[in-house]
Parts: C-alpha cells; sequence; structure tokens
C-alpha cells in the first residue's frame, strides 16, 4: 500500500468523467456546496486551438480527410477532438460475430464536444413500455419524476423547439425555432401528403442568447465545436459554473481503475492511473459519482472487485454490462429534381436539422414494437471529402460530363437517418475479457452483440417511409439495401449510432437492477452512476438529455442525502 | 462575400494585430470584452483570414510530390485534369490542387500506394501492350480510348482484363473529386454560399413554382 500516491485531501464527491453526466453532477454538486474531485481520462480541451469552426476544407493540408485519409474513419478532420472508434493502447474485444463499435471520448467535455445537440425528452410511455407491450422492463420511475428535471435542464442549457402536443414526443422548455430550409420545406409538403408527423427539431442551439451565452451565428457547424458556445458542450457550458464556485478540483489525464471498498462496505477511494507519470494514484471521497460513458462506468465497476464484492462494485445480481442496447439505426437518401431550379443560397442555418420527424406510428399495429424518429439532412451544404462519392459511382465517366453533373445535382440531395429503439436480448452485452488488458494495465471490455428480428423489421420500415417520402418529392430514390448479410435494411452496427446505454440500469428490485431510481447503487449507497447505464429503455431519443436530467436528478439526492448525513 | 474577407485582411494589416491577441480574444470567448474590444465571433473570423494569409505565403514555391516520382507525378496530373477539366466558368483539377492533395494522402496510406501506384503502372503497361508506348507518350486519342474504356464498369464485364483498370480510376476519380471539390475554385464553382457568421437565419429564399 505504501507505494499508492494517495491525495492529501478527502473530498465529498469524486465525478468520473466530464461529459453530460459528470458535467451536470459536477454543476449540481458544487453550487450545492460540496467540494468535487473530477477525474478525466482525456487532456483539457481549448476551443480557440482545438476548434475548427469556420475554416475551409483548404485551409487543412488533408482538407478534412485526415492523415492517409484515415479521419473518414472518426467522421471528418474538422470535428471537435472528441474521440474515436479506436484508441491506440486502449482496446476493446468482441465476441465472435458481435461486430460492435464503441466510439470513447478523451476529452474534457467528453462527447458533448460534438455531439448532435438533439435533445428530445423520453415520453411518459417510455418510462413504462413493458407494461404496454411486455417486453423488457418498466422503469422504476415514471415521467412525473423526471419532467421537472427536463425543464431546468432545458432552461439552463437551452433547447429550440415548438409545443406540438405530440404524445412520443413531450414539449419542452423552448427558444424559438430557426425557420425551415428548402429541403426541410420540402420534405415536410411530402410528409403532409403522407400523414407523416414532420415539426420543428429540438436542439441544443441558442437562438437567442441564453444566460450569458451568445446566440447562434449559423455557420452550420456545431460539430466542430463552437467556439462562442452558442451550442450546449459540458465542457463550456457546465463546467465553467462549476469551477467558478472554487469547489471544483478538476484532474486531467487521469484513467479511473478501481472503486476502492472499505472495511464498513462504502467506497471511500478510486485508484487512478495518472497517464503522465504512468503511476497510481488514489483519491479519497465521501461519495462516487460514475459517468465515464454507460460502458466504461460497467467495465470500472466490474474492475472494483473485493473481498466484499467479489464480482465487481454494484454487481452482486450478475447485471452490471448486461442490457445493453444501441439505437437502431437505417440511412437514407435520394435526389430531388426540383431543388435543381433553386438559386445559390446560403443553407448552412444549425449545426443540425431543423425539422424532424418524430415517431408517429404510436397509435397503430406495426410488425415490430416501438418506434424511431427520422433525422433530416441534405441540401447545399459546404463541399466536403466524399460528397460526390455517390455521384461518382453512378454516373462514372470523366471530363466535362461529370463536372457539370456534379454542378447540377449538387444541393438536391435529401437524407433521411433512423433512429430507433431497440428491446435489450439475452445475447447483448458487455463483460470483462478474461485475457486482455490496456496498456495502463485494465483489463478490458468484450462485448457481444445481436440485433433480432424486432430491429430488423423496424429498419425495414425506415427504409419504406424514406423511399416514400423521396418519391412523394418527385425525386429518386437512391440508396440500395439488402435483406439479408451483414447490413439487412442498411442497419447500421451495433454502436454505432453512439447511443450505447443500460449496462447499470435502475430498477425498483435490488435481485434484477444495479440501480435504484436515484441512479444510486443498491449494494453501496455512496456510489451513483449518472451517465446513459442507468437507461431501463433506450426508447427513438437520443439520451443525452435524458441523461442531464437523471444526472441532475441523481445529484439533488446525493446533495439531500449528504445534508442528512446519510452518505 | 470575398470583398469582405480581403478588407479585413488589410485592416489586420494595418491595425499590426498578432495571431495570439486574436486567439487571446477568442478564449476569453462569452466571458465577454476581449483584449481586442471585439465579440469573439469577430475575433473568430479575423484567425480565420490570418491562416489564408500564412497559407498563402507558404504557397509561393512549387509543390514537391511527396511520394510519387516525378514521371508518374505527371502521369496524375494528366488523369486529374481529365477527370475535372478547366473550362468557361471555373479551373479545373490542376488549378485547384488535387495532385497535391492525392499525392499527399498516399504518401501516408499503404492501401493508397497500392491502389494508385500499382494502377499507374497497370496503366503504362496496358498502353505498351496496346500502342507500343506509355501513356503519357500515347498520342491524345490513344489516350481518349483507354480513358473511354476504363471510366465505366460495364466495359470490364466484356473484358475482364479492363476490371483493374477500371478499379483503378474509380477510386482515382473518386480522390480528384475530393481534391477538387474541397478547394477553393470547386467550392466556387458548386456555388456554395456560406460558412460565415451571420446575426439572423432568414430560412429559405422563395420556392421556384
Amino acid at each position: 500500500m505504501s507505494q499508492i500516491n494517495r491525495l492529501p485531501k478527502t473530498y465529498d464527491v469524486c465525478v468520473i468523467g466530464s461529459g453530460a453526466g459528470g458535467g451536470m453532477a459536477a454543476k449540481v454538486l458544487t453550487e450545492g456546496g460540496l467540494n468535487v474531485v473530477m477525474l478525466e481520462a482525456g487532456p483539457q480541451v481549448y476551443p480557440d486551438k482545438d476548434y475548427k469552426m469556420l475554416m475551409w476544407p483548404y485551409d487543412l493540408p488533408h482538407r478534412g480527410a485526415g492523415v492517409g485519409g484515415r479521419a473518414s474513419e472518426n467522421f471528418s478532420e474538422f470535428l471537435a477532438p472528441n474521440g474515436a472508434w479506436q484508441i491506440e493502447g486502449e482496446p476493446y474485444t468482441s465476441a465472435e460475430g458481435a461486430n460492435f463499435k464503441w466510439f470513447r471520448s478523451r476529452i474534457v467535455g467528453g462527447r458533448t464536444n460534438h455531439w448532435g445537440r438533439i435533445a428530445l425528452r423520453f415520453a411518459p410511455i417510455d418510462f413504462q413500455s413493458a407494461t404496454r407491450d411486455g417486453l423488457g422492463d418498466d422503469w422504476p420511475i415514471t415521467y412525473d419524476d423526471v419532467a421537472p428535471y427536463y425543464d431546468k435542464v432545458e432552461s439552463y442549457v437551452g433547447v429550440f423547439g415548438t409545443k406540438e402536443n405530440v404524445s412520443s414526443a413531450p414539449d419542452g422548455v423552448f427558444l424559438p425555432p430557426p425557420k425551415p430550409r428548402c429541403t426541410e420545406i420540402l420534405i415536410k409538403k411530402a410528409c403532409d401528403k403522407l400523414n407523416i408527423t414532420c415539426i420543428p427539431a429540438r436542439l441544443a442551439v441558442l437562438t437567442k442568447a441564453h444566460n450569458g451565452r451568445l446566440p447562434c451565428h449559423y455557420c452550420g457547424q456545431c460539430g466542430r465545436g463552437c467556439t462562442t458556445a452558442s451550442n450546449f458542450s459540458s465542457s463550456q457550458v457546465l463546467l465553467p459554473p462549476a469551477m467558478a464556485t472554487g469547489k471544483l478540483t478538476l484532474i486531467t489525464g487521469a484513467m479511473a481503475r478501481e472503486i476502492v471498498v472499505g472495511k464498513d462496505g462504502k467506497a471511500e477511494a478510486v485508484s487512478y492511473i495518472d497517464k503522465a507519470t504512468r503511476t497510481e494514484k488514489r483519491v479519497f471521497a465521501r461519495a462516487i459519482v460514475v459517468a465515464a460513458s454507460a460502458c466504461e462506468s460497467s467495465r470500472l465497476l466490474l474492475n472494483s472487485k473485493s473481498a466484499l464484492f467479489p464480482d465487481g462494485l454494484g454487481n452482486s445480481t450478475g447485471n452490471v454490462g448486461r442490457y445493453l442496447t444501441d439505437s437502431v439505426g437505417s440511412d437514407g437518401w435520394g435526389e430531388i429534381p426540383a431543388l435543381e431550379k433553386m438559386p445559390p443560397h446560403n443553407h448552412d442555418g444549425v449545426g443540425g436539422m431543423h425539422y424532424y420527424v418524430p415517431w408517429w406510428k404510436f397509435d397503430r399495429k406495426n410488425d415490430f414494437p416501438r418506434g424511431y424518429h427520422i433525422e433530416l439532412w441534405g441540401g447545399r451544404d459546404m463541399p466536403g471529402v466524399g460528397m460526390f462519392d455517390g455521384l461518382c459511382h453512378d454516373e462514372e465517366g470523366y471530363g466535362a460530363h461529370l463536372k457539370q453533373r456534379a454542378r447540377q445535382v449538387y444541393g438536391t440531395t435529401v437524407g433521411f437517418s433512423g433512429r430507433g429503439e431497440m428491446i435489450p436480448n439475452a445475447d447483448t452485452f458487455c463483460e470483462l475479457d478474461p485475457s486482455k488488458v490496456d496498456q495502463w494495465g485494465i483489463p478490458v471490455l468484450r462485448f457481444h452483440f445481436k440485433w433480432t428480428e424486432y430491429e430488423l423489421r423496424q429498419a425495414k420500415d425506415m427504409q419504406e417511409t424514406f423511399k416514400s417520402i423521396v418519391e412523394m418529392m418527385g425525386g429518386t430514390y437512391k440508396t440500395r439495401t439488402r435483406i439479408d448479410g451483414q447490413y439487412p435494411f442498411g442497419i447500421l452496427p451495433g454502436g454505432k449510432i453512439i447511443h450505447e446505454v443500460g449496462t447499470a440500469r435502475m430498477g425498483a428490485d435490488p435481485k434484477t437492477s444495479v440501480l435504484n431510481g436515484y441512479c444510486q447503487t443498491h449494494d453501496v449507497k455512496n456510489v451513483f452512476v449518472t451517465d446513459g447505464a442507468p437507461l431501463v429503455t433506450n426508447p427513438d431519443k437520443n439520451p443525452t438529455l435524458t441523461i442531464m436530467a437523471l444526472s441532475w436528478r441523481a445529484s439533488e439526492y446525493l446533495l439531500e442525502e449528504a445534508k442528512k448525513g446519510n452518505i | 462575400m470575398a470583398e469582405k474577407k480581403d478588407k479585413g485582411k488589410e485592416s489586420m494589416a494595418t491595425q499590426g494585430i498578432s495571431r495570439r491577441d486574436v486567439l487571446r480574444t477568442l478564449a476569453l470567448g462569452a466571458a465577454g470584452g476581449g483584449v481586442l474590444q471585439m465579440i469573439p465571433l469577430e475575433a473568430a473570423e479575423l484567425a480565420h483570414q490570418m491562416v489564408h494569409k500564412e497559407k498563402a505565403a507558404a504557397a509561393a514555391g512549387k509543390y514537391t510530390p511527396k511520394y510519387f516520382i516525378a514521371k508518374q507525378y505527371q502521369t496524375i496530373s494528366s488523369l486529374c485534369d481529365a477527370i475535372i477539366p478547366k473550362d468557361e466558368k471555373s479551373g479545373g483539377a490542376l488549378e485547384a490542387g488535387a495532385p497535391e492533395f492525392i499525392d499527399l494522402l498516399t504518401s501516408e496510406n499503404e492501401d493508397y500506394q497500392l491502389a494508385l501506384g500499382g494502377g499507374l503502372m497497370w496503366l503504362d503497361t496496358r498502353c505498351v501492350d496496346q500502342y507500343g508506348k506509355v501513356f503519357m507518350e500515347c498520342a491524345p486519342e490513344q489516350r481518349k480510348e483507354l480513358l473511354d474504356l476504363i471510366a465505366f464498369r460495364k466495359n470490364a464485364k466484356k473484358d475482364s482484363g479492363l476490371s483493374h483498370g477500371v478499379a483503378f480510376f474509380a477510386f482515382l476519380r473518386k480522390m480528384t473529386c475530393d481534391g477538387y471539390y474541397t478547394s477553393k475554385i470547386g467550392i466556387g464553382d458548386l456555388q456554395y454560399i456560406g460558412n460565415v457568421t451571420r446575426s439572423e437565419w432568414p430560412g429559405c429564399p422563395p420556392l421556384p413554382e
């Protein structure tokens, strides 16, 4: 024990991870008066130098393609420094046939630096869907428990949208929405004819000055990170107020390895690797908030083995790592000749869709459970690497004709991304790989993943819907999918939508769940998990808004318990 | 838009503002004020213009290929020119620096080296077989005849000996488009209007009937 480098101070709370869940916990806890230490596995983020806002492709030697053209594997060289599908020295493995992709961030703010800012509330039914269709489990809490926190989160971070009274997509506290783009006007017209609901999107982007932050300047590049913090990120919106209390100590380059449990059965410290010196350090705290991202948090719990908890902390049920889900994802696009007539105009807008399609078939019988929403894209975007891959493939040839065709089709594409609910299944989970460790000596995760007929039928429905919208617009649907093979109906590999959640789910029954309704582990009262891991279902709403609402709620509960002396 | 940018460049020079000043202003972000007494948005635009200026100064010299030998680079350039030529509206792939972009990426990626380096060898071998000369020494009509063959997948169905040439040309066509449409010339050719800051979002202009 003497070799371990112990930090001198004992903090009230140690928060592990600085993304949506960790950032929110740090804000609420420090503003509540607690002393918080935050461990972040990556470095600090510097918007002025790290964000590539307003740069042109030709400002970079690789034009956005990255060294050796490899940036496209991680979306684009222009994105905010946010992570990768593979991190050198920190592998994960997949069981045979699993093909799971895990996107991880190692930077202050985590994945909120680049996320799509789509901020959708879960609906009341999403907390009790098992009662309706018998699949999976209900949450131990209801929409009414979370609604006040949705209100608080939206009010604080700023979300645009409109009141629509769509039961699958509850309204929130909204800033005014931006007007639709030309592509979105045409899509909405087609949707109206098809009786598909199409409404203004809900994004965490400021259309008005809000809480000291400047309004959006409509460059369309939220994903690159915003130097004016006109969109939400944990690094720019949650951590600054926490820092301002003087009660937050942020330690970067700190890879949490184990939560240390004392003889009394309570957690007392976190052991972490200080990456810069490759040494192990230990920080003591009265409570631990784990928010390292669902799978990373589960990995930490599983690696926190002790005499009291030989299978890992919070894992007396064996459920840590189980119930893993990602969103069902299938994309498609088409060409709309009507758009060829549009004069050149600025189409940028906010960095994401201005309109979207919420789940609209909730009141009828479908051949798959639950539902999906549709994200819209396309139009006169800034040209970039890969933009004409489809044209090159279809058109072939070369010379004046190719160049003319590019001019003609530029701006005439519309795209659709279906994002739907996956039902947890027994073949989909993560566990510790029995033989492999990362460069820090920490056992890595091994993934098991399987889509079932439920998800495949949903992807099929998505493809049919996209096609019907494009054809109603008088266009040609260009996406071709197969009914068999590795990606039936264009379904993307598990993990690709980066909505992996559920691996330490909450529940009323300590025998079947890891956490209670306040994200507190049933087994160890001073350990909380506040990222995507507590989610019992993964409905067709991007999880970040709910992660923040649950984290806020859990943090308030933690504050109360601390006041009562229960932690 | 270009006009506005150029004005910005000038004022930068006359005011003698340093890159550091601009970055410091940006770093202060929404906290307000800033050393330059401007809002961060303006600072961001200025920073952007400075990058342009530095690049322009550095780009005065001629590009030295990093991967392709001189002869190969000539062939790549000639093919890029054929894929996206200059016309009355805009410059082509050569003016847009597509060969430089392709060379840079290829120097960093072994798969690209095989696809393009090997593809060039295939091209010359085929030309020697067919015309008795390497591609660059062939007459313009002969080059066109060959390109017309390898530019379409259907030709490889008729003559399976062409399939590697078709694959090579498809990859080079994609790379040329990437290089061209990420250049100032290519982006201008498409009449993309944007990548600017604006105080309001006006929505879609009137849709044509």
